[in-house]
């Protein structure tokens, strides 16, 4: 049975001007999978009750439940998380939730794994996974942000790129590019798909999350270039994310 | 601001909690036919409108209406009639 849990915020972590990271204490957490999420409610003064759904940012590995939320600033419950939750709170959830969007390391396949803004949340628990348990599963990143100071984990992909155990990361800028940019600068295509997917015979296991728009676009482009839509698994944030 | 109606798509990975508390084990992963083209879709890939007053569960295939829930106060109203068949595991 899925019940509300109380969780204290121990660390917040802004991980770009909108985007922060809530680290979470969780007493009786009974562990997930990368790739889960959980419903955290909120309730005003009078009663009021609202849910949303945020992606588990921490590995299974990971003794804290980090989630990472984007602060909408027309969002009911996001600007309440980032911005006013101080140290030491109580955040009420559930989870972990999610069955399908979801890697077990056991599954050899290598890695793609397409990410747009706040999509890439869910898909950084996968290769913190990853990391944790010294996996060497071929994992490439493609991660589609604003511009540089919209990257979430910039820093951190940055270091587990350089350990160089299998893991790339492919970033491009949609709408500002610093100058010397070298990476892509344009939202994510087919040309873009082509260059950084897995060849087809190698059978990969595909996830993308992103705003409903790209995560149609990626998954129909990736079927008309003949990878197996049964490998593509997708998730969709939409503005319920508020 | 313009709202448009793909904004307001999502899938079926956004409705696992509520589906957990009327079937009370995971069911993204769980499998539904289509009770209007057949077609078989896990429940995390099936399209989902949340902007309706309650959720709107439609075919990933042929768009047709698979579910609707309503939740208000202490009660359910669950419409699976576009559904033939959901398997899903009971642990």
């Amino acid at each position: 049975m899925l019940t509300w849990q109380l969780g204290e915020l121990a660390e917040l972590v802004q991980e770009t001007p909108k985007v922060a990271s809530l680290v979470l204490k969780m007493p009786d957490w009974p562990g997930h999978l990368a790739g889960q999420h959980v419903d955290v409610r909120v309730t005003a003064e009078d009663g009021y009750q609202t849910e949303r759904s945020y992606s588990i940012a921490s590995s299974p590995e990971d003794p804290r439940l980090a989630i990472t939320v984007e602060r909408l600033d027309d969002g009911e419950v996001s600007p309440y998380l980032v911005g006013e939750l101080r140290i030491g709170d109580k955040v009420e959830l559930r989870g972990p939730i999610g069955g399908w969007f979801v890697w077990r390391a056991a599954d050899e396949r290598p890695l793609l794994l397409v990410g747009g803004g706040s999509g890439v949340v869910p898909l950084m628990a996968m290769i913190r996974h990853r990391a944790a348990i010294k996996s060497t599963t071929p994992t490439r990143l493609l991660y589609s942000s604003r511009s540089q100071d919209d990257i979430i984990y910039r820093a951190e992909l940055d270091r587990l790129v350089s350990r160089a155990d299998g893991l790339t990361v492919a970033h491009t800028l949609t709408r500002m590019q610093p100058t010397g940019w070298k990476g892509y600068a344009r939202r994510i295509d087919r040309a873009m798909l082509g260059e950084v997917a897995w060849p087809k015979v190698q059978a990969p296991l595909i996830y993308v999350c992103g705003p409903t728009p790209l995560v149609e676009s990626v998954a129909s482009v990736l079927v008309e270039m003949g990878y197996d839509a049964g490998s593509i698994k997708t998730e969709r944030f939409g503005p319920t994310g508020g | 601001m313009t709202v448009l109606q793909s904004d307001m798509k999502l899938d079926g990975n956004a409705i696992g909690g509520l589906l957990r508390e009327i079937f009370t084990v995971e069911m993204t992963n769980a499998e539904g036919t289509c009770a209007t083209c057949g077609r078989v879709h896990a429940v995390g890939e099936v399209v989902v409108y949340m902007n309706a007053p309650g959720v709107v569960v439609r075919c990933p295939s042929c768009g047709a209406v698979q579910m609707r829930i309503v939740k208000g106060r202490e009660r359910y109203w669950v419409d699976f009639s576009g559904v033939r068949c959901i398997e899903f595991s009971s642990e």
